[in-house]
Formats: C-alpha cells, structure tokens, sequence
C-alpha cells in the first residue's frame, strides 16, 4: 500500500498534468481526461462492465486509446498503484519497462510485482480486434486496411456494414477491395429479408475460406427460407469439388512434412546402423542433445538468430559425444551386434540421467522465431512455415551427407571401409580412424536433428525415446546400407500414415504402419533397397 | 492421471537410485513415506511433490513434530515403474513401518498400489486430479474428481462461450477415455447432439498434430461456436499447441481447456501462442490469497529457486498433509485404522482462501477455477465456482456408476462401490 502523502503527490501530479494539458488545448484535454477516467474503471470493472467501457473507448476519438486497447488485447495494460494510473508495460523478465497509457510519457523500469494487471478474457479481445479493425479500416496503409478487414470477416458484425460499405466506395486496392465485397455478404447472411441473404451466398460461392464456410453450412441448415437454404446449398456446392482437391494436397504436404521429420531422425542412423551395421541404441539421446544445444544457444543470442547458429554447434557437440561413445565403447565391440545394442542402451540412460541432473527434469523452453511461425500460401492451398522450412531443411541435410559421402575422400573411405573392411586396410585405409569419423558423422546429423525436432516438440530428457523406434523402422524399411532407401521409407511412412490418419484415427493409423512393415519385412527382409553384391554379406 | 510408460529402462537405474533414508532412532520419530518418481518420464511432474511433501514434513517438524515425536521422511524412487510402485509401498510398509504414505501420480501407479494398501492396511494420500470410479478404505483422494474439474470447466463453456459444438480430445489411455466417456453422457443429456461431438484420441507423445489440428480446424468451420476439451497427456501438448498456433487457430476462434496443463507444464513451453486458452484446476498460482502467498515464499525458500512454480497437485498434498496432522492428532495415535475414522469430517484450509473438508467418500471439497494462460505462464482466472463443489467418486453421468455410492462411515454401507439399487456392496472390486 502506498502511504498516503504518496497519493496525495499522485492526484498532485495528474492535477498538474491535466492542467498542464488545459493550456494546450480544451477538446484534447477533455479526451484525455475522459480516457484516463475510463481506463482507471478498467480495473475494478467485471468483465461485462470492461466490454461497456471498452465500448466507450474505442468512442473517444483520442489518438493513444488504439495502442491501449491493443495493450489490454495483450495483457500488457497495467495499473500502478503507486502512481494511481494506468500504464502500459513491455518487455519481459520481473522488471519491465512502462509508460502511461493516456500521455505515451515513459515512465521508466519497475518491477511486475508493484503492478496490478488488467486481465482481460478471450470475448474482451475479439471485441477489441473489432474495434480496433474498424479504427484501422481508414488507415492510409493498405496492409492495416487489410488486416481490419480480415477480422471483420473472422467475426462479422453487421453494426458496422455501413462503414464497411462507406470505404468500398472510396478504396482503390482490387485486393482490399474484394475482401469488403466479401465482408459485406457475409453481413447479408443475417439480414432479416430473405433476398438478401440469398444475394449474399450467391456472392460468397465458389470461395474458399473457410470463414465463410461456416456461416453458410449454418445457413443451409438452419435457416427458415428454403430458397435461402437452397441458395446457401448452392454456393457451398460450387467450393466442394476445389475443397475436396486441397484436402487431399493439404494430406500430401502433411504426410511429406512427416516424412521429412523421419528422415531427418533416421538418417544420422542410416549412417552408423546403415554403413557401419552399428545397433546404436543412443542415436535418440544424441538428438536430445542437439536439442539441448539449440536452448542453450537461445540463453545467449537473439531468437531470431539462434537457429543458424544452433545448427554448426549442435553437429558439433553430438558429434564429439557421438565420437567419445565410438572410442570408449563402441570400437570394443565390433561385430558383436548384441552387445553393442546393450552398451550403446546403457549410454542411453546414462545420458539421460546426465541431462536431468545437469538441466533438471522439466522441459525446456525452445522458443521459435519470428520467420519460422504462421502460414504461408501456396496458391489456395496454406501450409506452416516451420513445416515447409523443415522439409527444406531435410532437404539440405540429405544433399550434404551425399555429397560428404560421394564426393570426399572420408566419403570414399568409409564406404570402402563399409564394403570390406580388410581390402580397405590393405590399401592403406586407417580403418580405426574412418570408424570414428563415421561415427561422429552420423551422430553429428542426429544433433542436427535435435535442432530441427526442438522446433516441433518438447525439449526434455526423453525427447530421444520417441523417436527411436521410428528412426530405426525407417532404416530397416529402406535397406540398410541405402540413403535413397531411407528418403524413399521415411516419406512413403510419412504419407501413408497421414493418408490413415483421418480415415482410422492416430492410433490406429501407427498400428497398421507397423503391421503392414512386420509383413514386409516378412517378404523383403533386406528392405526397399537390399544392398547387393559380396557387401551384403558381411 | 497416467503418463507415458517407458518400458523396462528405468528399473535399472531406479533399483540403484533409491534413497533409503535411515533406519535409526525408529522409536523416537513418527516415518512418513514418499513415493514418487524420482528417475523415468514421470520424474518431470512427481519430483516437485517429493519435495513439497519434504519442506511439509520440515515445517511440521519446525513447529514441534507430531504427537511428541519428530516426523521422519522415507523416500523411496519407484522409478516410473508401475510394478516397482507396489514393490516399494510393500517396502514402505512391512520394513519401514510408515504412518501415511504421500504418492503415485500416474493412475495405473495407483492401481498398482492399492493392493498392496489393502492387504498391510496403510494410508496412501492421491493427490492428483483422475478419472474417478473408485474409493478406497485406504486411500484418500487429494486432487479431483471428474465432477470438480472436467463437468464444470464444461458448464462454463457451454454457458459462458455459448460453445455449441465439441471435441473431445485425449490420450488413448484410462483417464481420458473415462473422462470423455462421462463428458460425452453429460453433453447429450444436455441435448448436445452426437453429429456436434468429435472425439479424438492420439497415442502417448504424439508430436505431428497437422491433420488432427486441420480436421478440428474443418468441424469448427460448420457456423457453431466450436471448443476443444483437451485431456491431452502433459508431454503431447507442447507439439499440440504449437501447431495449432501455426495454423492459425486461435483462443478467440477455437479455445482449447485442458485439464493435464498446470503451472509446472507451461513452465517447459513458449507460451506467447497459448495466450487465451483455457485450463480449469482447482488451484492456481496466480490466485491472490494470503495463505497462497505464504505458500509460495516458503516454497521459495525450500527450493532456493524463486523461479519455481506452484501448481494444482502440491495443493492437493499441502491439504492432504495437513488433514493427516490433524487426524493424527485427533485419534492421538498412528494407528491405521484409527486415522482413517479420524479423517472423515476434517477440515483443512486450502491455499486459495476456502477450507477443504475430507467426505465420507475419502474426496474433498473443493473450488473450481477456470484459468486463461498468459505469457508469462501464469492463469487469470475467469471463472469461479460459486461455493465449494463436493468431491463424487463414481460418476452421476454413466449408467453403470450412477447408483454406485462410497461411504466409509455409515454403519449400513461401509464400503467403496455401494450400489443404492441392489443394496450391496461389490466388495473392493474395481475395474
């Protein structure tokens, strides 16, 4: 509590300023007098009273009261109570930055705790959206008219159909244009007069956003007219057959984008289980750490920077476990398959164990940057952004362990290293040397998909456990010793769990995958892509 | 609630981790056993109780004991391991001799364990929110019942959201389907019709939501107001939200409320995307009470980290340890069977304001909240109940538990799973 000669300076100052605000000049005065006492209501409102004083503010015509409501829309509206007014906060952490809400003065750094937030509920920020959008729908700017406009078409309000007709008379964008056109009808549809609403769902045939989907399903079923319903039946019709087309690319990409989260997973594995036949129970373990390295990577630099870096980093650090592992462990125990599989499980555990104590048991937080996050639209069809830049990013991992592979001395060595490790001996290969390096190579790529995975899942100790079976279905699915077979397995999985998906549910979708490759293997147990020749013998 | 279950992994490390504490001065000090994972998946949630349970213990012993004599803390890891959760509570009672046993998180834990309660007559505080359909002589259930949480989180969406339209989303596990089970009863005899209910389960840990997230984004585009009521597992949720806030999906369009989403969750995820969508618990952090403050500075302190965070289930064992004292004290005697008729009716304040009452069906009285996430990984809350809702072990909402009723103190009923049609007691025979 403040004491009161504090209060008493408080209401001294805002005395001052409103005074001080007199001189300038009276109506602007009067305006911020009359936000101030409507945002200090603010706090002791209920959540029906704000939606009245929310109403009465966007009303005002003040030029600071959009970037208030659009505080509060965030929860960064605040009341101070030393200073008795409300401000608006940025910034994160236990002190933030203020400034007043009415003036825009900032106010300098304070702790959270000595503010009293103004909560705000999810009705309070649609009806703030709206408000705000109709305040930006004479923004000079044609993004901001945009935007006000899509909102009015994620929550119609037809109180505001004359302002919306008002600016398509004056706006000159073709876009912007077509979008109030489409806003309009969508107010039609709850016009009282039949006419109407049938007029608006001829306009809104044919399009596919799935805003006015729902609108008009409601209205082709519920509505009283039938030449209304039918009308609405009619305009939906025109979209089914190009909505059926986008579920199924819409399927595709999902079932490409899983596929490429496989492969990422698999093919560091492709690598040692693949070429060097070892069982590496740890490959999971040595994502997590890749995992690990980007949050930490996050601790010292910017979001929006840390991936690029995270990436280097990450096959660095996987890669020296991955070596350390060869070294120690491993190399003991070549061509002893079985006990190669327990070693590198107890490493796994070890490694998690070690990650618990050092980092604690809990998640960590990995955040994603600004040009990873939304979607993106390809023609009609709009897809995620970090998706596609994963699947981009698959893309480029498999190109560089190819060319590594073919085009590099380590690469020739290991594959003559992979194909008869006595002849390459006998030509000079040091073949202790290539193991370790291979090693490290493919556990390097497993870190390198712990960056990619920290952007999809939970970064936690047990991120590696979920992914190892799948990584090794996919290895064994593609024909061991075969990269091609790993990129054709990890997208064929990929897409034809997604296509089972929707058809039988999650659950079972896994099921039949797993099914269907316990018979494969029944049939091909070298997989897509067997290895011939004296190699496969080995 | 029940997580992920590892396989045979964590058997190994937690036979060799297991900290048993001292056997010595047996006569002087009254041994409280913990039993919560230490090591495993579950190590992320259970190890905050350990140490709740612990700085409990301390306070108590700080303020002089119990009954004279100091409380000692028995901590044992079962690893995540359901089998090696019996083990241990077999431990724990015959060797150790324990009081009162505070533990399990996951439900097929606590299933593992109530035989073994049963047969060595101990007492075992639950305090995580479950499925219901059961009760205990020998257990008392700290957390909440379906009817404290899920029933009423939904009551505020269809009365405050004018929600028309739901789906139901879950791990493919007891909870959920249970849960959703008396979710879905309870909607249709709201009038709810079953074309506006989409019910949805996922395996453990599944992390590629894209179709899932398409197909509730299609049904909620049929002109209804659409809400998910998630009782998706803690560790599927990160990769679950994240997608919905890459596909657009917001809180205002389509609100998620998730009854496995606490504090301790959100402290592991970039909660900028989440902002708005719902989480009904019984406790919050962010609530403003005395006793909550105090609470959380104490837990401060305890921990040495005043960036931890507080959540639903330490509430739940801060009342169960509370209410265990005070019955302690009451029977002034340990003896098993003395507490347990001592507990009923004991009253214990709860950390946001209330007192909470142990029922005869070993449930508790408790408010329900409704909070909103924030950014900062906090809840507003939006919604309260009006008074304290009663604890009901079996579910009004599905036929075959509706005449089931759990009373353990009168004469007449004295058992868990009462049916008041056939007046008999199925003995403890649970699903």
């Amino acid at each position: 509590m403040p004491s009161r000669p504090l209060i008493r300076a408080g209401f001294l100052t805002l005395a001052l300023a409103w005074l001080a605000l007199l001189a300038i000049g009276p109506a602007h005065a009067a305006d911020d007098a009359a936000a101030r006492t409507l945002l200090a209501q603010l706090r002791e409102a209920d959540f029906s009273g704000k939606t009245a004083l929310i109403e009465q503010l966007a009303a005002l015509d003040h030029p600071r009261i959009a970037t208030a409501l659009k505080a509060l829309a965030d929860s960064r509206l605040y009341y101070q109570e030393a200073g008795n007014r409300v401000v608006i906060g940025s910034g994160d952490g236990a002190d933030i930055a203020i400034e007043d809400a009415v003036s825009g003065a900032a106010l300098g750094q304070i702790s959270k705790r000595d503010l009293d937030r103004i909560t705000t509920n999810n009705r309070l920020r649609t009806l703030i959206e709206n408000r705000l959008a109709s305040l930006g729908l004479a923004s000079a700017d044609p993004e901001q008219r945009k935007a006000a406009v899509e909102a009015f078409l994620k929550n119609p309000d037809p109180t505001e159909s004359e302002r919306l007709r008002a600016r398509l008379s004056v706006e000159t964008d073709s876009e912007i244009k077509e979008l109030l056109a489409m806003s309009l009808a969508l107010a039609d549809l709850a016009s009282p007069d039949a006419a109407v609403r049938v007029q608006g769902a001829t306009t809104l045939g044919g399009q596919l956003r799935s805003e006015l989907r729902g609108p008009l399903t409601k209205m082709a079923a519920e509505d009283n007219d039938s030449t209304a319903r039918e009308a609405a039946r009619i305009a939906l019709a025109r979209t089914q057959f190009r909505l059926q087309l986008l579920g199924w690319a819409e399927t595709l990409f999902f079932g490409l984008s899983l596929g490429s989260v496989l492969i990422l997973a698999a093919i560091g594995l492709a690598v040692t289980f693949g070429v060097m036949g070892v069982i590496n129970m740890a490959h999971g373990e040595l994502m997590m750490l890749g995992a690990y390295t980007t949050w930490l990577t996050q601790q010292y630099l910017p979001v929006n920077w840390s991936l690029p870096v995270a990436v280097p980093l990450a096959f660095l650090v996987a890669a020296l476990v991955g070596i350390a592992i060869e070294r120690s462990v491993i190399r003991f125990l070549y061509g002893r398959p079985l006990e190669t599989l327990l070693a590198t499980f107890g490493v796994s555990l070890i490694l998690q164990q070690a990650v618990r104590s050092i980092f604690s048991p809990l998640n960590r937080s990995v955040a994603s940057p600004d040009w990873m996050s939304g979607v993106i639209a390809l023609g009609p069809l709009e897809v995620t952004l970090n998706r596609l830049i994963i699947i981009g990013f698959c893309i480029a991992v498999f190109a560089l362990l190819w060319l590594a592979l073919q085009r590099t001395r380590l690469g020739l060595e290991v594959r003559a290293v992979a194909q008869n490790r006595a002849m390459a001996r006998a030509m000079g290969v040091r073949s202790a040397r290539v193991d370790a390096l291979t090693f490290g190579l493919g556990s390097g790529i497993a870190g390198v998909a712990g960056v990619a995975l920290s952007q999809l899942t939970n970064v936690g100790p047990n991120l590696g456990q979920s992914y190892i079976v799948d990584s090794f279905m996919v290895v064994v699915f593609g024909g061991v010793g075969n990269l091609w077979g790993t990129m054709v397995a990890g997208l064929s999985l990929g897409i034809a769990n997604k296509l089972l998906e929707p058809w039988s549910g999650a659950v079972l979708a896994k099921i039949v995958v797993l099914v269907f490759l316990i018979l494969f293997i029944q049939k091909r147990p070298r997989g897509l892509f067997p290895q011939r020749g004296r190699a496969a013998e080995i | 609630m029940t997580k992920t279950m590892p396989k045979f992994l964590p058997w190994l490390l937690g036979s060799a981790l297991t900290l048993g504490v001292s056997l010595a001065h047996a006569a002087d000090t009254i041994k409280v056993g913990v039993l919560h994972s230490l090591s495993g998946t579950m190590a992320i949630s259970e190890t905050t109780l350990k140490d709740t349970v612990l700085m409990l213990i301390d306070a108590q012993n700080k303020k002089g004991g119990l009954l004279g004599k100091k409380l000692e803390a028995v901590v044992v890891d079962p690893a995540s391991n359901w089998p090696l959760f019996a083990e241990k509570a077999r431990e724990l009672l015959q060797k150790d001799k324990v009081a009162a046993v505070f533990g399990c998180w996951t439900s097929v834990s606590r299933k593992s364990v109530l035989p073994v309660f049963e047969e060595l007559n101990g007492i075992l505080f639950y305090p995580v929110q479950y499925e219901g359909e059961e009760s205990s002589k020998n257990v008392f259930y700290t957390g909440a019942a379906p009817n404290q949480q899920a029933i009423p989180a939904v009551d505020y969406l269809m009365n405050d959201l004018e929600v028309k339209r739901w789906v139901l989303a879950g791990t493919d596990y007891v909870y959920p389907r249970t849960t959703n089970k008396i979710l879905e009863a309870y909607l249709k005899a709201k009038g709810v019709k079953a074309e506006d209910i989409m019910i949805n389960y996922t395996p453990f840990g599944h992390s590629d939501w894209q179709s899932i997230v398409a197909e509730i984004k299609k049904f909620g585009a049929a002109g209804k107001k659409t809400a998910v009521v998630s009782t998706i597992n803690g560790d599927a949720n990160v990769p679950f939200y994240k997608e919905l806030g890459n596909q657009g999906v917001s809180a205002q369009d389509i609100p998620v409320v998730a009854f496995s989403v606490g504090e301790e969750e959100l402290s592991g995820i970039d909660t900028k995307p989440l902002v708005g969508h719902l989480a009904a618990w019984n406790y919050f952090m962010s609530i403003k009470d005395k006793s909550n403050d105090a609470f959380i500075k104490d837990w401060h302190a305890f921990i040495k980290n005043d960036k931890r965070v507080t959540n639903d289930p330490m509430e739940a064992h801060y009342i169960g340890f509370n209410m265990w004292v005070k019955a302690v004290e009451k029977a002034k005697t340990t003896d098993p069977d003395k507490v347990i008729d001592a507990m009923i009716g004991i009253e214990a304040p709860n950390l946001t304001g209330g007192v909470a009452k142990m029922l005869p069906n070993h449930h508790l009285t408790k408010p329900v909240y409704i909070g909103e996430i924030q950014a900062d990984g906090q809840f507003d809350v939006v919604w309260q109940t009006k008074g304290l809702v009663e604890g009901d072990a079996w579910s009004d909402y599905l036929p075959g538990s509706k005449d089931i009723i759990a009373d353990w103190t009168d004469p007449k009923i004295k058992c868990g799973n009462y049916n008041t049609v056939t007046k008999t007691c199925s003995s403890q025979n649970y699903k």
